[in-house]
C-alpha cells in the first residue's frame, strides 16, 4: 500500500465535526469514489467521530489517500487518549452502548467500510483506522 | 554487457532486424488476420533501435533503469494491443522470446573465440530478455483483465434498465445472478430513477434470475428497505414455484416485503396502491 | 384541527444543533397543536445514526401529542447508507418529496380538505 497525500485534523468540538465531513468529502472526490461510497465512509467517519468526542473529549485523526495494486481509497485513523474500550469484542455487537445511543455506532461503521481496524487498552485510548476502497463494495 | 559487445550488436541491427522478423513471420503463430507484416516490421524496428540503445548504458542489465523507460513502453504497449486484439499468450511471447534467439546466435558468432566472454554476455542478455519477457505477461494479463472489467461492467449495465411502466410506477427486469457488486448498481440506478420520476411504487421483477439464495435475498431486502426510508414501495415480481420452494426452506423472512407471482398482478396491485382504476372501455366500432 | 409543520433542514447539523431542533419542533407542534411534520432533509448529505435517532425520537414525540411525523426527500445515496447502518427509522413516515408528504399527511388525518401550513424557518 502507497500512502499519496497525508494531513492531520485535530477534533476538539462538535462543530469541527462538518469540517472534518467537508474534508473528508475532498479527498474521497479525489480518488473518484461514488457518491454513495463517499457517503458511506463519511457516515462511518462522522460514528468514529463522535465516539472520541464523547467518551475521551476529543482527539487527532489523520486522512490519507491510498492507493493498492493501484486502486485508489481513503484511509482515516482516530486517535484518541480516552478511557480506552474494556471489551472490543463486546462494543462491536450490535445494540451494545454504555451510553445511551442505539449502539449502532461501532459495528455500523464497520460495515460501512471495506477494512477496519480497532485497537484499545483501558486508561490509555483508542485507535481506529478504517479504509474505504473507491471501488469496494 | 560489455561495451564492445554492444557496439558491435548496434552495428549489427539491420541483420537482427530481419532474422527476427523472418523467425516472427516463419513461427506458426503469428497471425496476419490480426496484424499486417508491415505494422508488425515497424513495430519490431522501435523496440530493436530502443534495446540495442539500453544495452550500451551503464546500467545495461537493471530493467528498471531509466534506460529501459521507453522499452518498458513499447513493450506494455504491445502486449496490452496484443491482448485487446485476441492474442493467445504464445503469441505474445513469442515476440521476445523469438529476439532473444537472434541475440544469442549473433553473439555466439561474433565471441566464439572467447568461451568465458561468451558465456557471461549470454548471461546477461539472458537476463535483460527474461526479465523483458515477464514484463510482457504481466500487462498481456493486465490487457485481458481490463477487457473482463470493461464487459462485466457493460453488462450489468445493460441489465439494469429501469422502466417507467406508468405514471407513479417503475419496473425493472432483473436478469442473471444477482451478486453483491451488481445489486450495489442496481439499487443506485432505481433509487436514482425514483427520485427523477417522483415514482412511489417500484416492481423488482425476478422472473430472470436464476436462484434466489439467503445472500440475494438479503439484497432484496436491502433495496426495498432503502426504497422506503426515501418514501417509495417495492413490490417483488417473478416468483417461480422453485423460488417460493428454496425462500421458505431456507428459513428467509419476507412478510414485510410485497410479493406477486407475475409481474402482471405486481401491476395490478400497484394500480390499486395508487388509487388507480383500468376499465375496459365499451366496445366501438373502429373500423377493422 | 390544527396545521402542519414544515422543518426544511438547509445544510448537515452536527449534535447539538440536532438536539435543539428536536427541542424546538416539539415546541412548535405543543404550540401550534399541529397534527402532522413534515420534515424536508433533501439537502442533508449524510444521516448518521445520531440523526436517525433524533428522526425517530421526533416522530415519537410528536406522536404523543397526535401529530404525524414525515420524513421527505431522502437522497438515494443517504438511504443506501442508513440501511448499511442498520437503521430502518420504523415509526417515522416517507415520501418522496413535500407534495407527496403532504397527501400522506392528509390521508393521514383523514380531512382531505385541511391545507392550513404553519411554516417553520429554521434559522441554521
Amino acid at each position: 500500500m502507497i500512502v499519496l497525500s497525508k494531513e492531520k485534523f485535530p477534533i476538539e468540538k462538535e462543530q469541527d465535526v462538518i469540517l472534518f465531513r467537508n474534508r473528508i468529502k475532498e479527498l474521497a472526490t479525489r480518488t473518484g469514489m461514488s457518491l454513495v461510497n463517499q457517503t458511506k465512509l463519511m457516515t462511518a467517519a462522522s460514528e468514529l467521530v463522535r465516539n472520541m468526542l464523547r467518551y475521551a473529549g476529543g482527539g487527532v485523526t489523520l486522512l490519507e489517500i491510498v492507493s493498492r495494486s493501484s486502486i485508489p481509497g481513503v484511509r482515516l485513523t482516530f486517535i484518541d487518549e480516552g478511557p480506552g474500550i474494556k471489551d472490543v469484542h463486546q462494543a462491536m455487537k450490535d445494540g451494545f452502548s454504555t451510553g445511551k445511543s442505539l449502539g449502532l455506532g461501532l459495528p455500523g461503521a464497520k460495515r460501512l467500510v471495506n477494512e477496519f481496524d480497532i485497537k484499545s487498552e483501558p486508561g490509555k485510548g483508542t485507535t481506529v483506522t478504517i479504509i474505504r476502497w473507491k471501488n469496494g463494495l | 554487457m560489455n561495451k564492445d559487445t554492444a557496439a558491435y550488436l548496434k552495428g549489427k541491427k539491420k541483420q537482427i532486424l530481419e532474422t527476427w522478423m523472418g523467425n516472427q513471420v516463419k513461427d506458426a503463430a503469428l497471425r496476419d488476420d490480426l496484424m499486417s507484416v508491415a505494422e508488425l516490421q515497424q513495430q519490431s524496428e522501435e523496440f530493436l533501435s530502443a534495446l540495442l540503445n539500453a544495452f550500451n548504458t551503464p546500467e545495461a542489465e537493471d530493467t528498471e533503469s531509466a534506460g529501459y523507460e521507453p522499452i518498458h513502453d513499447i513493450l506494455s504497449d504491445i502486449s496490452i494491443t496484443r491482448a485487446r486484439q485476441g492474442f493467445s499468450p504464445r503469441e505474445t511471447s513469442t515476440y521476445i522470446l523469438s529476439l532473444k534467439q537472434v541475440l544469442s546466435q549473433e553473439l555466439e558468432e561474433q565471441l566464439r573465440g572467447n568461451p568465458a566472454l561468451l558465456y557471461q554476455e549470454l548471461l546477461s542478455m539472458n537476463r535483460i530478455m527474461d526479465s523483458l519477457g515477464m514484463v510482457t505477461m504481466e500487462t498481456y494479463i493486465k490487457g485481458r483483465e481490463e477487457v473482463i472489467l470493461r464487459q462485466t461492467s457493460e453488462i450489468s449495465e445493460i441489465s439494469t434498465p429501469v422502466i417507467r411502466v406508468w405514471e407513479g410506477i417503475l419496473a425493472l427486469p432483473i436478469i442473471g445472478t444477482l451478486d453483491s457488486a451488481r445489486t450495489q448498481v442496481v439499487m443506485e440506478a432505481l433509487l436514482q430513477e425514483i427520485v427523477a420520476t417522483s415514482s412511489r411504487i417500484a416492481i423488482l421483477d425476478i422472473s430472470g434470475v436464476p436462484t434466489v439464495d439467503s445472500l440475494v435475498a438479503q439484497h432484496l431486502i436491502k433495496t426495498v428497505s432503502a426504497a422506503r426510508l426515501m418514501g417509495a414501495e417495492c413490490i417483488i415480481s417473478g416468483i417461480r414455484a422453485e423460488i417460493a420452494q428454496t425462500i421458505v426452506h431456507l428459513g428467509i423472512d419476507l412478510t414485510n416485503i410485497y410479493t406477486k407471482a407475475t409481474l402482471a398482478s405486481a401491476l395490478k396491485m400497484a394500480f390499486s396502491m395508487l388509487n388507480i382504476q383500468v376499465s375496459r372501455a365499451p366496445k366501438q366500432n373502429l373500423g377493422f | 384541527m390544527g396545521p402542519f409543520l414544515l422543518v426544511t433542514i438547509q445544510v448537515d447539523l452536527y449534535d447539538r444543533l440536532a438536539l435543539t431542533l428536536e427541542s424546538d419542533l416539539i415546541n412548535m407542534v405543543s404550540k401550534t397543536e399541529a397534527k402532522g411534520v413534515l420534515i424536508d432533509i433533501s439537502a442533508v448529505s449524510i444521516v448518521d445514526s445520531f440523526m436517525g435517532r433524533i428522526l425517530g425520537n421526533i416522530a415519537s414525540m410528536s406522536k404523543i401529542m397526535d401529530a404525524a411525523t414525515v420524513v421527505v426527500g431522502m437522497q438515494p445515496a443517504v438511504a443506501i447508507t442508513l440501511v448499511e447502518l442498520g437503521l430502518t427509522l420504523s415509526g417515522v413516515h416517507t415520501a418522496l418529496d413535500v407534495e407527496q408528504g403532504m397527501e400522506l399527511l392528509r390521508n393521514k388525518i383523514g380531512h382531505p380538505d385541511t391545507h392550513e401550513e404553519g411554516l417553520y424557518d429554521s434559522i441554521i
